[in-house]
């Protein structure tokens, strides 16, 4: 096995760079722009059961060093997803994990069945944490933000398939350790942390929220040392493989990732100023896991 | 679309706080069309954090037109000569363009700064011989931007001012009914019927309602070219929506767009 390839649940990475749900699309749009074999593995855009139009706008609005996004989960459904976008990716050669969310754990098994059928998908990250949209199992809180409801979810899904299934967590919480744990003992192969950070802007001449949504998720350099803390406490308190990732922009950051303990990381936010910048930190972590610098 | 680091070949200031800048990019120059932009990274540092979307104002060199609005484009405005930019593009759909010589007219709509992507348009809709009408609004007559550029074309050039400062008074919208309801605009003996009329418009979201709303009336095709806060820029994000009307949904200004068929955009949400 060449040094820096990564076992995660069934999956075999070749490097551990992975890219995040939500910034790198279905993979086609950075077709010419990244050579998409080279990646340790795309996880995709948020899949539900049904299509969902997505919030109002605007969606998006730049922060110091990040942004805030309230996509609210734009996608086409499921079968859709298996029709039109899983066979471009399979053909890839690169391990496929398929973020999916629901508003019920109903939802996250009828989708878990649905694409434990699927040759092409190779694992399945469960998004208990989006703040843009309402999955809570109690009003206004969401999965992952509960302990007990994360073991629920996890537990349920686990039953459905044998795929590597990775559970993401939120930031959004008083002890993301307690959250991991439970949703290690719920059977998940990896943890992946974090998602996004809740935060707001306002529009001083309008006195109006920036964002249609009011709240938005804040992600980019800003939120790494939080990110890494998180990480870095998640790791030195379980056993399962903890995917790194909030604010990595450069090889630098990966690695800081991969010495506070994970295992793999995700370049997200990172994608949308820079495309090719996933092919730049995969060369660098490769580097560095040869030869001790990047 | 290709991401490359282009030259700035110059970078001039227009009026107080519009500038133009000149970038050596030949990948980009052989794809673009009127109406595609450019994504342009405005510092190499992580803040200000996201690229600046700018349409392309022309070629032959690339040019961008901008206007400092905050400090994204501060930044860019005091970049010199022999610097260098990363550039993402061409992005985007273009504005449909008629064939050459088949009679066919348009009239460009632009408020504003919207005249950046409809220079482009006026020369390449010089070079197929479609004879040509542009309407520029702005507030003021010190904001007029691009006056010589358009009248290179050879298209028929008229100016609307809030103030009345220049040309007539009031918005560009009020001054494209009037030319539209000029007689000699619809002679009897016209070869050009209401169908080969293309209206093309860019700038204030308020301005292409008006816009959308007359062509409706009239019956006139119209493009518009919308502005919407973007992050990505080539349809990954998601961040840039634009509802349609009924159940179309929502499209992305970045990659369906950012030029769109007026009648297909729900204007009582933009």
């Amino acid at each position: 096995m060449a040094r820096s390839e990564v076992n995660i649940g069934r999956l075999r990475l070749k490097n551990p760079v992975m890219v995040a749900s939500g910034t790198f699309g279905y993979a086609k749009e950075f077709e010419g722009l990244v050579d998409l074999k080279r990646l340790g593995a795309i996880v995709v855009k948020t899949i539900t059961i049904k299509a969902r139009p997505g919030n109002p706008m605007p969606r998006v609005c730049e922060t110091a060093s990040g942004m805030l996004n309230a996509i609210g989960l734009q996608n086409e459904g499921v079968e859709n997803f298996i029709e039109e976008k899983l066979p471009y990716l399979s053909s890839l050669g690169v391990p496929i994990i398929v973020s999916i969310s629901g508003d019920s754990i109903k939802e996250f098994c009828n989708l878990t069945k649905r694409l434990d059928k699927e040759k092409g998908v190779d694992g399945i990250e469960l998004n208990i944490s989006c703040p843009n949209v309402r999955t809570g199992l109690k009003a206004q809180e969401l999965i992952a933000q509960d302990k007990d409801a994360t073991y629920d979810v996890v537990k349920n899904v686990r039953r459905l398939t044998d795929k590597t299934l990775i559970t993401k967590l939120s930031p959004n919480v008083t002890d993301i350790v307690e959250i991991a744990r439970s949703a290690c003992k719920g059977g998940t192969d990896a943890v992946s942390l974090v998602n996004t950070f809740l935060g707001m802007a306002i529009d001083i001449e309008s006195g109006r929220p920036k964002l249609g949504n009011i709240t938005g998720g804040l992600s980019g350099p800003c939120i790494k040392p939080i990110a890494l803390r998180m990480v870095w406490e998640v790791a030195r308190n379980i056993r399962r493989p903890v995917i790194g990732m909030g604010g990595i922009v450069s090889i630098e950051d990966a690695v800081e990732f991969l010495l506070a303990g994970a295992k793999a990381v995700q370049i997200g936010t990172a994608n949308f100023i820079d495309p090719g910048i996933c092919e730049k930190i995969i060369k660098g972590v490769e580097r560095w896991t040869k030869t001790g610098s990047s | 679309m290709q991401d490359i680091r282009a030259k700035i070949l110059s970078n001039e200031k227009i009026r107080p706080g519009y500038f133009k800048m000149a970038l050596d990019a030949p990948g980009i120059k052989r794809g673009a069309r009127p109406g595609q932009f450019v994504q342009v990274r405005c510092s190499d540092c992580l803040d200000p954090f996201l690229r600046r979307p700018f349409s392309v104002h022309r070629l032959g060199p690339l040019e961008i037109l901008y206007e400092v609005a905050g400090r994204g484009t501060e930044i860019l405005s005091g970049k010199k000569k022999g610097e260098w930019i990363d550039l993402l593009g061409p992005l985007g759909t273009g504005f449909s363009l008629p064939m050459k010589n088949t009679g066919s007219r348009a009239i460009l709509i632009a408020g504003g700064i919207g005249v950046a992507p409809l220079v482009f348009l006026a020369e390449v809709l010089a070079e197929r011989k479609i004879d040509t009408i542009v309407l520029i609004g702005v507030k003021t007559k010190n904001l007029i931007l691009c006056e010589k550029d358009f009248k290179a074309t050879g298209a028929e050039f008229h100016i609307a001012t809030d103030d009345g400062s220049r040309g007539s008074k009031g918005l560009v919208s009020k001054l494209f009914e009037e030319i539209i309801d000029t007689p000699k605009k619809r002679p009897a003996d016209s070869t050009c019927s209401r169908q080969d009329i293309k209206v093309y418009a860019c700038g204030p979201n308020p301005m292409l309602r008006s816009i959308a709303s007359i062509c409706e009336q009239e019956g006139l095709g119209c493009e518009v070219s919308v502005e919407e806060r973007m992050a990505c820029g080539f349809g990954v994000c998601l961040g840039c929506a634009v509802k349609l009307k009924g159940k179309g949904g929502y499209k992305l200004a970045c990659k369906d767009g950012p030029v769109f068929s007026a009648s297909e955009i729900a204007w009582q949400v933009i």
